[in-house]
């Protein structure tokens, strides 16, 4: 089949996946460089960003690994507090971040959870990925923070905006000192 | 104990203020204090929300062993040693969970929730004299106290009861555990234990939150964007004014507020919900408690390594060794069990901004104990001791709270809670047992009010 043969449905999925492949490696860089205001532009007004704890628990205990919506979480933010964050980044004075860390993100394994269909403008819909987080700071410290993540997307004025960011990080107990950075 | 010929009270000057190195980096100590310390001393395990039915069970730590916390069938509560009498595997390796048994994977030995050993594969065909199972139960700590839905124990039957060895900080942990109306309605915990490690010496953490006032300039990032539960600068809203108090006998260290009952405060500002629930809570509290309503347990560590926040946030903290430089945080929070859905939810927000590993006020303490851990590891570092003559000969006496205390506004300023802490700390490593572990004389502390 060439190119052009591709069914309609095919194309617009490639190009969906693309566009939030898009968005995501965006991220990363923002990130990375420390660029927090074109960051957090990235998300709606109404956004939970939020990483829950990982439990062991027994095969047969129906309540899942995952911590649930109302239990204590590593972080549950609102838009708001994400802005206050990155602003303590920047005062100069966060002895957690300063002087800077060195961050990467990788990100990869982009899926769409629902279908395509569902991202016209306004709709909400899921898309699931993977991060590897590397932090080395000062001289040695070096943490590298593995996990998922389940994004819900939305489209606001024709461009995609992260409303909901779940972080699945697969770490019981957090090997990291401190969370001072994004996932 | 000696390390090179000295005792550890030779490395604690409580007079001067100043104490050793050696104390936070040497591994000889560090071992010690898992003997001396760890196995004496009373020791924070869980609390009864963890394990409201029978069967119900959570895994904790003691120093840097692993036990569990049960409730038997017949409600009572234990805690053992997670390790199978046979081999030593762990018998559990779930965080929590309900069971009627913990099989051991190994070899199959299984333990009934009150301990018993109830299950040995081929054991008819491998003893003989048959196998006597009454003593080869789970390992079972020396005593176990419950204190205001908390449970502690301890590996030593001749440690002195809960109640004598919280001390003056009994006060503390009724306001810090007890509702805000006042009343003997229950706090419980808003779920999970955020558990993490760090890279620092475990007694860092203790003394920072018994007391160090003088840290807070390390705050100055998280003060400027704000994070309280009432919109502005800062962390929490006005406590009023601190007094340090130390109990000089049993080494704890106490952060009390007081502020005069306003039955209109606007705490919690920032939630209608919450600001309408403290509100009704400090109108009970005044009725109930009177003047006394205005003080307030903020902040302390109950010597050895549980530290606490009683107020804003209110949360536990146990600080488990695990070696010289290492140090597994856990982390609980809970809040009056009788408060709305919404204002719980509220107060989860706010405590995990504010505590934590992404707790905008713990990040920096956390690179703070790292760094200062990691800097005083040398040999040229170690000859130097660290400086505690804040507020030396500043104590005092309040009638509101008991114990040796500073007072406002030197409070902000002293370091006398660490510096107790530590000559605790000494006392315990010194000590061949519990009956030299009497608690000393206050007159010690009051050398510096001559």
């Amino acid at each position: 089949m060439s190119r052009v043969d591709l069914p309609p449905a095919r194309l617009e999925y490639l190009n969906l996946i693309k566009e939030i492949e898009d968005l995501f490696f965006l991220e990363a860089d923002l990130l990375d460089e420390r660029r927090y205001e074109e960051w957090l532009a990235l998300f709606t007004d109404d956004l939970r960003y939020w990483m829950p704890l990982r439990k062991n628990l027994a095969h047969q205990d129906d309540r899942g690994d995952i911590t649930g919506e109302n239990d204590i979480a590593w972080i549950d933010d609102d838009k708001a507090t994400l802005i206050k964050r990155a602003g303590q980044l920047r005062t100069g004075v966060h002895w957690a971040e300063e002087p800077f860390s060195r961050v990467c993100h990788i990100i990869s394994n982009v899926r769409l959870v629902d279908s395509s269909a569902d991202a016209l403008d306004g709709k909400d819909f899921e898309v699931s990925s993977r991060f590897c987080v590397y932090r080395n700071r000062v001289e040695t410290e070096t943490d590298f923070l593995v996990g998922r993540r389940r994004d819900i997307l939305r489209r606001v004025n024709s461009e995609l905006r992260i409303a909901r960011r779940k972080i699945i990080l697969d770490q019981s107990v957090l090997m990291a000192k401190n969370l001072t950075m994004f996932f | 104990m000696t390390v090179h010929g000295h005792s550890a009270k030779s490395l604690v000057d409580f007079a001067r203020g100043e104490i050793s190195r050696e104390v936070f980096v040497n591994e000889e100590i560090y071992q010690e204090e898992l003997e001396r310390v760890f196995t004496r001393g009373w020791l924070y395990v869980g609390h009864t929300s963890q394990i409201k039915k029978p069967g119900d069970y959570f895994v904790s730590c003691m120093g840097e062993e692993s036990v569990i916390l049960t409730r038997d069938p017949a409600g009572k509560v234990h805690v053992f040693l997670n390790t199978c009498r046979h081999r030593g595997m762990k018998v559990c390796r779930y965080d929590e969970g309900h069971t009627v048994h913990f099989v051991c994977p190994y070899h199959g030995w299984s333990y009934a929730t009150d301990g018993r050993l109830v299950g040995v594969p081929q054991a008819e065909k491998a003893y003989r004299p048959p196998l006597d199972r009454s003593q080869w139960a789970l390992i079972e700590v020396a005593q176990i106290a419950q204190y205001r839905g908390t449970v502690w124990a301890t590996w030593d039957h001749s440690a002195p009861a809960l109640l004598d060895y919280l001390g003056e900080a009994k006060l503390a942990l009724d306001l810090a555990l007890g509702a805000w109306d006042g009343s003997d309605e229950e706090t419980e915990l808003l779920g999970s234990v955020q558990k993490w490690l760090i890279p620092a010496n475990w007694k860092f953490v203790a003394e920072n939150f018994s007391g160090d006032g003088l840290h807070v300039v390390s705050h100055r990032s998280v003060d400027l964007v704000g994070i309280g539960p009432t919109d502005g600068e800062g962390r929490r809203d006005d406590p009023g004014k601190l007094m340090m108090t130390t109990s000089p006998q049993w080494g704890h260290g106490l952060t009390f507020s007081y502020l005069p009952p306003d039955p209109n405060r606007t705490d919690y500002a920032a939630s209608p919900a919450a600001s309408q629930y403290f509100k009704q809570c400090w109108k009970k509290r005044i009725e109930r408690m009177g003047d006394r309503a205005g003080l307030q347990a903020v902040v302390g560590t109950i010597f050895p390594n549980l530290s606490f926040h009683g107020q804003q946030p209110r949360t536990l903290l146990v600080a488990h060794p695990r070696g010289v430089a290492k140090t597994e945080m856990w982390r609980v929070y809970f809040a009056d069990r009788n408060a709305p859905e919404e204002v719980k939810q509220f107060l989860r927000h706010y405590y995990i901004r504010y505590s934590g590993p992404a707790g905008m006020t713990e990040q920096d303490d956390m690179e703070n104990w790292n760094y200062a851990t990691a800097a005083s590891r040398g040999s040229i570092a170690r000859r130097y001791p660290y400086n505690y003559k804040a507020g030396l000969g500043a104590e005092e006496t309040n009638e509101m709270v008991p114990g040796v205390v500073t007072n406002h506004p030197i409070s902000l300023t002293t370091e006398q809670n660490p510096r107790n802490f530590y000559k605790r700390w000494a006392e315990f490593m010194d000590a061949k047992s519990w009956r030299d572990l009497k608690p000393s004389q206050v007159d010690d502390l009051s050398e510096h009010r001559r």
